[in-house]
């Protein structure tokens, strides 16, 4: 399935949320998390179903002024 | 200070930004004195895990966090990295910049407004970065806003207050409100002057990040504001546009 994380087009196995953080790496990371520019909170990352051409966010903490 | 219930004793909040490291970025919040640094969220690669590392720093220093909304330029961007942001470090504070024109990053204050209002409903303690202007300070806070954050200058400029006499207008008609100078603080002196017209704290990043001796900038600015509230607190006294003689005239020598 081509998905769009933070910007780049991926081809992704995961079919939940929760499944497309563990793929990239950022199972136990400190992120939050936006599917089609709407914010998706943790507790829902298991049952948010991703499909074909969704943009998801994946943000940390950063320095900020 | 009290901001949305909470007492700070510091009145200097310290930006995260730029330091040569994160050593000295940890120094230079000690010799602040902060107790709120300001924080942002940025794309996390898988690869890189950059957030993970600077999240475990900040921790580390054990201040409270102030998340911005920088690089937004939309009431749904904002709204949406508040969201994230409130998750993301536990935290309700949320400093609200919706950015209108690239060039002076100055704040659009019609969406600011109405980013406002919708964190606000939600429970947001909206910290809002904006202009000087009276009417606007009054719709953020109509929008339920408790604190203000007007501009000195330009983020980043360095030219201190551009417009003392709009800012103090706005100290005046609002005495009761925390405000906090946000951006445009370039030298000690412009932080000290912000805090004898009787603002509340000031907010800096550059000035201190980008110093040739950071850690030794945070203490000049710490020392700064303390200056000015001091100054403040004490009553200045009023100008005068012709001198006035401080030695009694009374008995000079030497006069018929």
């Amino acid at each position: 399935m081509k998905i769009i994380v933070n910007n780049e087009p991926r081809e992704v196995r995961g079919r939940t949320l929760a499944e497309l953080l563990e793929e990239l790496g950022l199972g136990g990371a400190v992120v939050a998390t936006a599917v089609n520019g709407s914010f998706t909170p943790v507790s829902q990352r298991g049952r948010r179903a991703l499909a074909e051409g969704y943009r998801i966010e994946v943000l940390a903490p950063m320095q900020g002024g | 200070m009290q901001v949305y219930g909470v007492e700070l004793r510091s009145r200097l909040f310290l930006g995260t930004v730029q330091y040569p490291s994160p050593a000295i970025l940890a120094r230079a919040v000690e010799n602040a004195a902060a107790e709120v640094v300001t924080v942002s969220l940025r794309r996390e690669s898988g690869a890189a895990r950059a957030g993970q590392g600077f999240w475990s720093i900040i921790q580390g220093l054990g201040v409270r966090v102030l998340p911005n909304t920088a690089g937004c330029h939309s009431v749904k961007e904002a709204v949406t990295t508040a969201q994230m942001a409130r998750e993301l470090f536990g935290t309700p504070w949320i400093k609200l910049e919706v950015i209108g024109d690239h060039d002076t990053l100055q704040p659009d204050v019609f969406q600011l407004v109405e980013a406002a209002r919708i964190l606000a409903a939600d429970g947001f303690q909206v910290f809002p970065y904006t202009t000087e202007d009276l009417i606007v300070a009054e719709r953020l806070l109509d929008a339920g806003c408790r604190v203000l954050m007007p501009w000195g200058a330009p983020i980043g400029s360095g030219r201190g207050l551009a417009n003392p006499m709009a800012l103090r207008t706005l100290r005046a008609h609002y005495p009761d409100v925390p405000m906090v100078i946000d951006a445009g603080i370039g030298l000690p002196s412009h932080a000290t002057q912000a805090m004898e017209l009787g603002f509340d704290a000031v907010l800096l990043n550059t000035a201190v990040a980008k110093a040739g001796e950071p850690v030794r900038m945070a203490r000049a600015f710490r020392q700064a504001v303390e200056a000015g509230r001091e100054g403040y607190l004490a009553g200045p006294m009023g100008e005068r546009d012709m001198a006035a003689p401080s030695t009694p005239v009374l008995g000079t020598a030497f006069r018929a």
